[in-house]
């Protein structure tokens, strides 16, 4: 199997008949005295969706995108230009107008070389082609089945399998040429459950940086089916939220988009350079509880939030934000990291080659600690165990932050009882790990299904942590 | 774009419409639609006085959906050229070959179509330099920084202009386009007190450069609403009444839209089922559509299906009078589409009689909340928890600012209990609203 800069070289940049020399030409032209850093980002994506709903496969959809991005770098000056058609007299035509955010000066001289794949998390295979499309709409009506096979009461299944393969190739004015093969799929089971009028929903799913085989190993999307199922049956006996400051269980896994939210967008670099986080200047400071130690980590084979490079051309890397309740370091771009005078942590991303790269969170998670999760749940007289949760939000300057339960239950006298309805958590993010009281030891993390939105941005991330009991979080119910 | 290279690049549009039905016909489709777009822009940042980023965009789309007989595929692309265009078309074809017949697809009923395109006033090209965006920005920045040493520091001010081209159309013959702007000006500021900081923000959109509130007027305003939160505490764990103030108040009738739309309805993921006819609101509530407004930020002469759109009321004197559908969801429902296939054009809420403080007066004890964070409304039940920062009220005043609380209840009851509607509209979404009061909910704190 050819690497992935031969893929992405052939792919991108062949079709067009650029040269490596070409780019250097338009790097040479982006350069000028007052240009410090330039880089220029290709890529090419397809897109392929099918749904099914009311037991038909009723819509499929198929996208392709391509185009160039240039952008040049002046301080701290970005221009960006970019444009849906890769060629020769476009790629300069943008670079004339991304540098223009610096004067004309002298010429550069730059020599790209191109850097082979140090590390591979994942094969750069195209997804879109790991099933024939019988197979694909196959496995859709199986999960319908599956579903309706759970339980009577349920009336309206919604099943989706997506695939995306993305081909990227970065040049820089740093030398690096490199390119990486991404891709990724999801698949979603979405239902719909009924009994004596009261109606509730239940969603489950996954997904990889692998082929459409993911889901079939294992089980694994039959098992999204099932678990739909599962959770809109619980939620039809929910009881009215409590709502107030109680202790908190989360349970492991996804509800690790509490790190996402109270910890993670707070440490990503540009709002730490520019002073305007709630953790800006306080590395080395107590943060969380002790035991506490949370990373980012772009390097886990086949997870959803995996990079080889980042979109800079960066490997990715695992980074230490918080080890042992100590604020250690903030995820880096190249322009961040250089402005602060430090280096990329391999977290520079982008949606898409028409937005520009900013520091972002790969796969965010916390190290397990000592404790079975049944010793957990037993030392709560009264509290919340929230188990599954939409999605949340955060202020990074006033450091507040919100994520959903869409599963939860009571805790009384040390017992999981009743299940509530789901609740909005709201905490602060530099005082939440703080009043973390116990550390599972049952790491886990996510299905596969995490999106996160910057600056209108999406890009696709992991999140983990092991069962954890939090003394004193706002739950937002309505029985008080 | 001069209206001479606008109309010329229109007519390109509408040939490219043309080639990718035909094209899709060639391919044995029975029926076709499809939409290109085109849209350039200029954003830039100022922040500190420096300009942070300047970006150029220009963005260009098309979509194909093509029908064999009741089977239906899609396919987009960014890439014009004729290949792709032929591809993307193959691609559509492909999906169709695989999905199931279903009697509810196919195109809107040809006698449903937009007959006119009337304009809607809907495009001013702005005519800014990136130089003049700086100057703008920085004069609206320094404006927020100038208002008091509690502005510590600063996110900076955007400058954003859009403009661009729309074309739709499918096989009934309907080819349908315009062209449409909208720019914006906008400004973010920190302020600190007692080591804590708080963030606020202000805009100004228009599709008419001409009509943007002045670059002080942002920069004040953002910096006044920053300073308001500064010492924000929490509050203890309640009921009261709460006013969602006009600026965020939007969401409530976003969350209405949802529920009345045919999507939700057919999938039986709406906690408004089979509402039609019923009070859902008191009395004094009258809601609207007015898609063809000139100027309006969501007015549209036809919706994405090419239906032509009109005037409609949604709730008369409390009472639901129509859902919102597409002709997808009109056939599952057994309903004629309502030319909302994309969404709502311009829905407003008639205002009432006071401003926002006879609104607080009218109140007297309660919360105003002026930030929602995060997604916790259940449509299936209509159950809401969000997070919230605002106001503490008492007899009709502010007494101080309030954050780390959610707000939760149970939307069916909150649009009941929907005491009063502002006369202070917010006029800067296609969703127009005063400010709403709410008699009670639960407010979790402390
Ligand atoms: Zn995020």
């Amino acid at each position: 199997m050819p690497n992935a800069i031969e893929i992405a070289h052939n792919t991108l940049l062949a079709p067009a008949s650029l040269s490596d020399s070409d780019l250097d030409r338009v790097m040479d032209q982006l350069l000028t005295s007052q240009i410090d850093a330039a880089d220029i980002y290709f890529q090419a994506s397809r897109l392929e969706s099918w749904v099914l709903e009311d037991g038909i496969i009723r819509d499929g959809n198929y996208n392709i995108e391509q185009g160039v991005g240039v952008r040049a770098i002046s301080g701290e000056k970005t221009g960006f230009a970019y444009t849906d058609e890769i060629a020769l007299p476009s790629l300069l035509e943008a670079g004339r107008t991304a540098r223009a955010i610096a004067r004309a000066g002298s010429q550069g001289n730059t020599r790209l070389s191109r850097t082979a794949p140090t590390q591979q998390f994942y094969a750069p295979l195209n997804p879109l082609e790991s099933m024939t499309e019988e197979e694909k709409i196959g496995l859709l009506r199986k999960l319908d089945a599956e579903a309706r096979r759970q339980d009577p009461r349920v009336q309206q299944v919604i099943a989706s399998l997506v695939a995306a393969h993305d081909v990227v190739l970065v040049a820089a004015s740093d030398g690096t040429l490199c390119g990486d093969v991404r891709p990724l799929v999801r698949c979603n089971v979405h239902v719909i459950v009924e009994a004596d009028g009261r109606r509730e929903q239940g969603s489950s799913g996954g997904g990889a940086r692998e082929s459409f085989q993911f889901f079939v190993d294992e089980e694994r999307a039959l098992g999204y089916a099932r678990e739909a199922v599962r959770q809109a049956l619980v939620n039809l006996e929910a009881e009215d939220a409590p709502a107030g400051s109680m202790t908190v269980v989360l349970g492991s896994g996804w509800p690790g988009i509490l790190l996402h939210e109270a910890i993670g967008h707070g440490l990503e670099g540009d709002f730490n350079r520019k002073g305007t986080s709630a953790f800006s200047g306080r590395i080395g400071e107590k943060v969380a509880a002790d035991g506490c130690t949370v990373v980012d980590d772009g390097t886990l084979p086949g997870r959803r939030g995996s990079l080889n490079m980042d979109d800079e051309g960066t490997p990715s890397q695992c980074t230490v934000l918080i080890e042992d309740g100590r604020l250690k370091g903030y995820m880096q771009d190249k322009h961040n990291a250089h402005l602060m005078g430090g280096h990329s942590t391999g977290n520079g991303r982008r949606e898409s080659y028409a937005h520009l790269p900013m520091p972002r969170m790969t796969n965010t998670y916390m190290l397990p600690g000592q404790h079975d999760p049944g010793e957990i749940i037993a030392s709560v007289k009264r509290g919340l165990y929230a188990v599954n949760f939409g999605g949340g939000q955060v202020d990074i300057t006033s450091g507040k932050f919100v994520f959903s339960a869409s599963e939860a239950y009571l805790i009384e006298n040390g017992k999981v009882t009743r299940p509530v309805r789901g609740a909005t958590l709201i905490g602060s993010g530099p005082e939440v790990l703080t009043r973390v009281s116990m550390i599972g030891n049952d790491l886990e993390l996510d299905a596969g299904v995490g999106t996160c939105g910057k600056d209108g941005q999406s890009v696709p991330v992991g999140v983990g942590q092991p069962t954890l009991k939090i003394d004193n979080l706002t739950v937002g119910g309505t029985s008080a | 774009m001069s209206e001479q290279q606008l109309s010329a690049r229109q007519a390109q549009l509408e040939q490219m419409v043309h080639d990718l039905l035909k094209e899709a016909r060639q391919q044995g489709a029975s029926a076709a639609e499809a939409a290109v777009s085109n849209d350039s822009g200029l954003s830039i940042n100022v922040r500190k006085g420096e300009v942070e980023t300047i970006e150029h965009t220009r963005d260009q789309g098309l979509g194909i959906t093509v029908y064999f007989g009741q089977r239906k595929g899609t396919a987009s692309t960014s890439d014009f050229k004729p290949e792709a265009i032929r591809d993307t078309v193959r691609a559509a074809c492909n999906i169709a070959r695989f999905t199931n017949d279903d009697p509810c697809s196919g195109l809107a009923d040809a006698d449903r179509m937009a007959t006119e395109t009337p304009d809607l006033d809907l495009y001013h090209p702005w005519d800014i330099t990136p130089e003049e965006a700086i100057e703008l920005g920085r004069r609206c920045e320094s404006a927020a920084l100038e208002l008091d040493s509690r502005i510590s520091n600063t996110e900076g001010a955007s400058v954003n202009s859009h403009g661009g081209l729309h074309v739709y159309g499918n096989s009934h013959g309907f080819v349908g386009g315009y062209p449409s702007s909208r720019h914006s000006l906008s400004c973010s500021v920190i302020g600190q007190q007692n080591g804590s900081m708080q963030r606020d923000y202000w805009y100004t959109v228009s599709r008419d450069a001409g009509q943007l509130e002045s670059e002080f007027e942002v920069g004040r305003k953002a910096g006044e609403r920053t300073l308001a939160r500064l010492g924000a505490r929490k509050l203890g764990t309640r009921q009261a009444p709460i006013i969602f103030r006009a600026d965020i108040a939007g969401s409530l009738l976003r969350s209405l839209i949802s529920a009345i739309s045919g999507s939700s309805l057919y999938r039986k993921a709406s906690f408004l089922l089979d509402q039609l006819g019923q009070p859902i609101f008191p009395a004094h509530v009258q809601i609207q559509e007015h898609p063809r407004i000139p100027g309006g930020l969501g007015s549209a002469a036809f919706d994405s299906e090419g239906v032509a759109t009109y005037d409609k009321r949604i709730i008369q004197d409390g009472v639901l009078q129509t859902y919102l559908l597409s002709s997808y969801s009109a056939r599952k429902l057994g309903l004629q589409s309502t030319a909302n296939a994309g969404g709502v054009h311009n829905l407003s809420i008639t205002p009432g009689e006071h401003d926002l403080d006879g609104m607080l007066r009218e109140m007297g004890s309660g919360l105003l909340v002026t930030e929602m964070m995060g997604h916790g409304v259940n449509m299936v039940t209509g159950d809401y928890s969000r997070g919230a920062a605002g106001f503490w009220v008492e007899q009709g005043e502010i007494q101080f600012p309030v954050e780390e609380i959610t707000i939760a209840g149970n939307l069916k009851q909150m649009f009941a209990q929907l005491q009063a509607v502002g006369r202070d509209e917010e006029r800067r979404s296609s969703i127009r609203t005063g400010s709403l009061l709410i008699e009670q909910m639960t407010i979790a704190g402390e």
